[in-house]
């Protein structure tokens, strides 16, 4: 039976074990921002052996790349982008205490496997509800890669961001449960 | 002749770039309405109406619709009866969608292909003109997000595959693209013609209006068939499983060479932004 679970963040291995596919999820206290340009950038600096601009552990990463926020407001429209292009980057960032990621779509099985090595979970959030979703984003500073623009790194907080779980860290997949449920042969 | 000073096209499409990305069309609002009371999934109606609201807060509180406020692709349809002047019909359309996607607080998407370094202006936009008879010069400005167009396909069919075929490629797109594409998605089908051609009949057919029909019978009959295809993959709203994972199939079709069979699927997301505008 799917719960609505309240998340406030860091996030301990105790709170990604209680998670199950198909719960909704309200997220809440600091997250951070990165999409593609912003992780490229992480995985270089690991392998340049470099600290990272963020510590990571115990932390959620939401994967988007936000409008421009108008005068006096504090984001623009704020919705998820598509996880996979993220794959070849996510482990790396698990194994370095990543606990959640914030997207939409399918995940390789290699991050899904990584997700069970390290205890994290994938939360989805609905794409294109990018207007709805920037109602729960209270604050908003760039904190690494300001050139990237949009894909810049940014520190939100948050309050009551609301996602689902599509992967636990038992290696389920709510989008594989859905289908199956619904689909006609 | 009837002068047309290129000076209007630059500020029509840049109203047009922000109206797009703000106001959902009539025609959407009223399928994830429909949606909203037809889909089987709990989980899916309740996507349906986060949808109406996200529709609703981007209109009234002025947030775009999306954070992706797309690439802009413009299509021209200009009058042969008309003559541009004070400037480069190009340019104009560039500077207005620069203007649009400056003074609308729109994202700027667009980036070096090797180097990823972002143009900042959101330009250069992809332009499709086509003359036309008459003394008018008609605008549409659809910006068309990254995360539908990744998950379109082209292919280059034998063809002995057939109207068989074709069915196997549209419902083995849209069941790879899963969630990605964020459903409930709108198919663009373009059968014929050469391979370029193919895409661009293909994104042609997302700019009807979702809920009309085909004027032509026998595509009419092949769109629904495609359309219950495609809805039986189960992928549904936000890909979270359902009844609605596609709110329309539009085909738009022509002759194509002995050898070929071309085949374009074009994947719209259910933000399906696009605004006309006549001059």
């Amino acid at each position: 039976m799917p719960r609505t679970i309240t998340l406030v963040t860091p996030l301990t291995d105790q709170d990604v074990e209680a998670l199950e596919v198909g719960d909704t999820v309200f997220v809440n206290g600091v997250i951070y921002t990165a999409r593609d340009a912003a992780h490229k950038r992480l995985i270089d600096l690991l392998a340049a052996g470099q600290p990272l601009p963020v510590d990571l552990r115990g932390q959620i990463m939401f994967y988007v790349g936000p409008s421009p926020a108008r005068p006096g407001r504090v984001i623009g429209a704020a919705g998820p982008t598509t996880s996979y292009r993220m794959d070849p980057y996510a482990p790396q960032l698990l194994a370095l205490g990543l606990k959640a990621m914030i997207g939409k779509g399918k995940r390789a099985p290699e991050v899904i496997a990584a997700m069970r090595t390290h205890k994290a979970v994938y939360l989805g959030a609905i794409g294109g509800a990018g207007a709805l979703i920037s109602q729960a984003i209270k604050e908003a500073e760039i904190v690494a890669y300001e050139d990237l623009g949009p894909e810049a790194i940014r520190r939100l907080v948050v309050e009551n961001l609301p996602t689902i779980v599509i992967n636990d860290c038992r290696g389920n997949d709510l989008y594989e449960l859905g289908m199956q449920q619904y689909a006609r042969l | 002749m009837r002068e047309i000073n290129v000076k209007d096209i630059t500020t029509a499409v840049k109203e047009a770039a922000i109206a797009a990305n703000y106001e959902l069309g009539e025609d959407m609002l009223h399928a994830l309405a429909q949606g909203q009371a037809t889909e089987e999934s709990p989980t899916g109606r309740e996507v349906f109406r986060l949808l109406l609201e996200n529709a609703r807060i981007a209109r009234e509180s002025r947030i775009p619709i999306c954070q992706d406020c797309g690439l802009a692709v413009v299509f021209v349809d200009l009058g042969q009866d008309v003559h541009l002047v004070g400037g480069d019909l190009n340019e104009a359309i560039q500077e207005g969608v620069r203007q649009g996607y400056e003074e609308g607080y729109l994202r700027k998407s667009l980036c070096h292909p090797l180097t990823r370094q972002n143009t900042g202006d959101n330009t250069p936009a992809v332009i499709y003109t086509t003359i036309v008879p008459g003394d008018r010069v008609k605008l549409t400005v659809v910006p068309k997000g990254g995360g539908s167009e990744n998950m379109s396909r082209v292919h280059m069919l034998r063809p002995a595959a057939g109207l068989a075929g074709i069915k196997e490629k549209v419902v083995e797109t849209v069941r790879e693209a899963g969630a990605n594409p964020c459903p409930p998605i709108i198919v663009g089908v373009g059968i014929g013609g050469t391979f370029e051609q193919a895409a661009l009949l293909a994104k042609k057919a997302l700019l009807r209006e979702v809920g009309s029909t085909n004027p032509d019978p026998e595509l009419a009959a092949l769109e629904a068939e495609f359309l219950t295809l495609v809805n039986n993959t189960g992928i549904g709203p936000a890909g979270l499983g359902g009844r609605l994972t596609a709110l329309a199939v539009h085909i738009n079709m022509m002759p194509c060479h002995i050898a070929s069979l071309p085949v374009a699927v074009n994947i719209q997301c259910h933000a399906s932004r696009h605004k006309e505008v006549i001059l």
